[in-house]
């Protein structure tokens, strides 16, 4: 049966085809549909777990213990991954597995434009790039099948275009794959450097095989039109290609991308009189073309960084794009997203970036927003989990300095249990004065709403144990805790007026939910009259000072020609957070409901 | 020949909606259907843009090339005028015209320009402009404003052939059916 289906949910679907029973994941852009539509399905067990690297150690002992495992992320979730990725790449599996990682030409939600076909080079790691959906459901069948005659981990290379574009895709039956039996096997289970020593060797011939494999693959495949024009393309790459060299041009279009089809290559190349290749990020096939000694055409043609959709390439071929109509330009306002009216993080920026004389170290989440205007509250943040520790660093530097700064961290829950525990330890233990908040809104926001360790529900649904955050930190040695409600102007300024003078680490807990989430029953006790009420502006009473404004609210409304501020009654949600900030009190809650 | 279709608007509008509605119906008439989606990082509030391409033939790339859109569906008209560079010399642009500030205009920074329609008239071949939002309160919900722009795309496109009705049926929840299908005729209806 054909579907439309995305990238995300083809590979799901290949999960399910392929007779996958364990996947693990941590949310990421544009990664996380993937295991929310693995979850639908009975027949697989699904875990979000606290960070990448937990999710690839889950899928290794599921795979240790005899079934087919996989775990996705986004590239840089594999950074965090890494680690036993690159170990387990030594030992082989037993049940079949796969790593899918999520890469992003573009940068369109991501830190960094990592190109992770480096990992699958360097971890000696066996890897599959799809084009479209069709692939990426064909990929993973094919992945896991060739992970237990090859006895290895296989890398299914996606970016966010194949994640996040739909086409067509023909659906088959599940395969229910028998769950293979584990026996103690110290020589391949057990990496120490004894053993490691001789898988390093095995490792060579297993590539040899996979490199004569990777010939035969059906995802390599040549199409010659002619020898004038060669193009060389792996993935997405190979569609926007054919938009632009058009059908004049021959085609070497690669799936099954390491090791790479050498014989292939050489033979394509040898009869093109000029070779392009068209690959996303690095010149990963171009320098593997260049070793063979052939010169051909990639990043002195086409741009180092971005997409290679068809604009760019044609842009880059031809010195212009297609002609576009001419208009003003100016005209167009910036659209930049911001914090949802009624946010439980506007209350906390608001009054952060307030104060002088303190540094913010921040985090990976909607929070990040709050580096911008109008709050101008973060000063750093670089990947999951590292506010708390770069935070630790500047603080211990400026001490060391003499130089009288107050080092206030930010992380989201979500992240905390990420790879924020770790740093706190650290904080602890070295004797940092650093003040530590935690934006605790009961789920995991900026990807859509995924559960976590404190949210009380697995990706399932299923009821979950909630780690307490606040026993957490106890337990860690934290003797300094606060909840508090981070739409309470004063608690905020309380909280930080308590902890920034203290020569030892402080925790503050900002608590309250998410505007977008599906609230819990326990949400729905636990938050009295939780975005139940609305705010009003009293036109009489406003000056059109703008304060109000100062919130980054998109709710409220300045009205240029009467110089009063109104608010839109269909985006309030009454956090009365510009109530609070009103210097005349000309905002007060809706009576009457 | 690959047709390409490019529908836009603000988070919340029911642009991704709008989009696997044509979709769906689009295969299910045969046609090789590529769709690709970049919302923006905020979940309300950023602009989103869904591309839909379609052909008797295969269809190659998910994203559309710039200068080559047969028609922009916008859902709001400012997002008509940040895309416009998408539409072909021939194209068609079918704008709702309502009016959605953004943060940087709410806050004073910006200005909405108020001849948006004007400038995209003065740019474009055929402008459509239509005022779905408020066609749709009338029919008793402003959120069926992306099924009237819906209507209009498939009249502009030629493509009634296609059983619209069960794909609503099938799409939207059952209590919003009637008021969908009013909706999808009233935006059929102003293309005419």
């Amino acid at each position: 049966m054909k579907k439309l289906l995305t990238g995300d949910e083809a590979i799901a679907r290949g999960a399910y085809e392929a007779g996958v029973r364990h996947a693990s994941a941590y949310p990421g852009t544009p990664s996380t549909e993937i295991l929310e539509n693995i979850a639908k399905y009975d027949e697989i067990y699904a875990e979000w777990a606290p960070n990448e690297k937990v999710a690839m150690e889950s899928a290794i002992g599921a795979s240790m213990a005899g079934v087919r495992s996989m775990a996705s992320m986004k590239h840089v979730g594999v950074n965090v991954a890494a680690d036993p990725l690159m170990t387990f790449a030594y030992m082989g599996v037993n049940g079949g597995a796969v790593i899918v990682t999520a890469d992003e030409p573009g940068m369109f939600s991501s830190q960094n434009e990592q190109d992770n076909r480096n990992y699958a080079k360097m971890g000696k790691i066996p890897m599959l790039e799809p084009a479209d959906s069709q692939e990426c459901l064909d990929m993973m069948k094919a992945a896991f099948e060739l992970s237990e005659t090859y006895n290895v981990i296989f890398m299914i290379r996606m970016v966010t275009r194949v994640c996040h574009s739909k086409s067509l895709v023909e659906c088959g039956e599940r395969q229910e794959v028998p769950v293979k039996e584990w026996k103690p096997d110290p020589m391949k289970y057990v990496a120490l450097p004894a053993h490691s020593r001789i898988l390093r060797v095995q490792i060579e011939e297993r590539m040899k095989k996979l490199a004569e494999y990777s010939e035969r693959s059906s995802f390599n495949h040549a199409e010659i039109n002619g020898t004038k024009t060669g193009v060389i393309a792996s993935g997405v790459s190979y569609y926007y290609a054919r938009e632009v060299f058009g059908e004049e041009a021959s085609y070497l279009k690669l799936g099954f991308t390491n090791p790479l089809p050498e014989k292939m290559i050489r033979e394509f190349c040898e009869k093109m009189d000029r070779v392009y290749i068209v690959e996303e990020d690095d010149p990963y096939i171009e320098e593997f073309c260049q070793r063979l000694g052939f010169e051909v055409h990639g990043k002195d043609t086409f741009p180092p960084y971005g997409e290679m959709t068809p604009d760019v390439l044609r842009k880059s071929l031809t010195g212009s794009t297609l002609p576009e109509v001419e208009y003003d330009r100016s005209k167009v306002i910036r659209r930049p997203p911001s914090l949802c009216a009624g946010c439980p993080h506007r209350g906390l920026f608001y009054r952060l970036g307030k104060r002088k004389d303190i540094m913010i170290s921040g985090d990976i989440g909607c929070y990040t927003l709050a580096a911008g205007a109008p709050y101008n509250a973060m000063n750093s943040t670089v990947c999951m989990g590292a506010s708390i520790s770069v935070g630790h660093g500047a603080q211990q530097a400026f001490n060391r300095a003499g130089v009288k700064r107050k080092v206030v961290t930010v992380l989201g829950d979500s992240t905390f249990f990420h790879t924020g525990v770790e740093s706190l330890i650290n904080t602890v233990y070295n004797k940092s004065d650093t003040v530590n908040i935690i934006l605790d809104n009961r789920i995991t926001g900026m990807t859509g709403h995924q559960q976590n360790p404190g949210s009380g529900f697995t990706v399932k649904m299923e009821p979950a144990p909630i780690i307490d955050i606040e026993e957490l930190v106890k337990a860690l040695g934290i003797r300094h805790v606060k909840v508090i409600d981070p739409n309470d102007l004063a608690a905020v300024d309380a909280a930080l007026d308590e902890f920034l003078p203290l020569k030892e680490p402080s925790v503050i807990i900002t608590r309250w939910p998410c505007v977008l989430k599906k609230f819990s029953e326990a949400d729905l006790e636990e938050f009295d009259g939780l975005f139940s009420t609305k705010d009003t502006v009293d036109p009489e009473k406003c000056i059109g000072c703008r304060a109000c404004m100062g919130t980054g609210c998109p709710a409220l409304i300045f009205e240029k020609e009467e110089k009063k501020v109104r608010i839109n009654r269909a985006d309030c949600v009454g956090c009365d957070v510009c109530m609070q900030v009103c210097p005349v009190d000309a905002i007060t809650k809706e009576t009457g409901r | 020949m690959t047709k390409n279709i490019l529908l836009t608007g603000v988070g919340g509008q029911g642009t991704i909606l709008a989009a696997k509605m044509l979709t769906i119906g689009l295969m299910e008439e045969g046609y090789d259907v590529k769709m690709s989606e970049i919302h923006g990082m905020s979940q309300r509030g950023g602009d989103v843009t869904s591309q839909v391409r379609y052909s008797r033939e295969r269809v190659w790339s998910p994203v559309i090339e710039k200068g080559t859109a047969d028609i922009i569906v916008s859902f709001e008209k400012m997002e008509a005028l940040r895309n416009l560079d998408y539409i072909r010399a021939d194209g068609t642009v079918v704008v709702n015209s309502e009016e959605i500030p953004s943060m940087t205009v709410l806050t004073g920074e910006e200005e909405y320009a108020p001849d948006v329609i004007e400038e995209l008239q003065k740019t474009a071949k055929k402008v459509v402009v239509i005022d779905a939002s408020r066609k749709a309160e009338e029919l008793g919900n402003v959120k069926a404003a992306n099924v009237i722009l819906l209507g209009a795309l498939v009249q502009a496109m030629g493509l009634d052939d296609i059983d619209w009705e069960e794909i609503i049926r099938k799409t939207v929840k059952e209590k919003f059916v009637k008021l969908n299908l009013k909706a999808f005729a009233v935006g059929k209806e102003q293309m005419k």
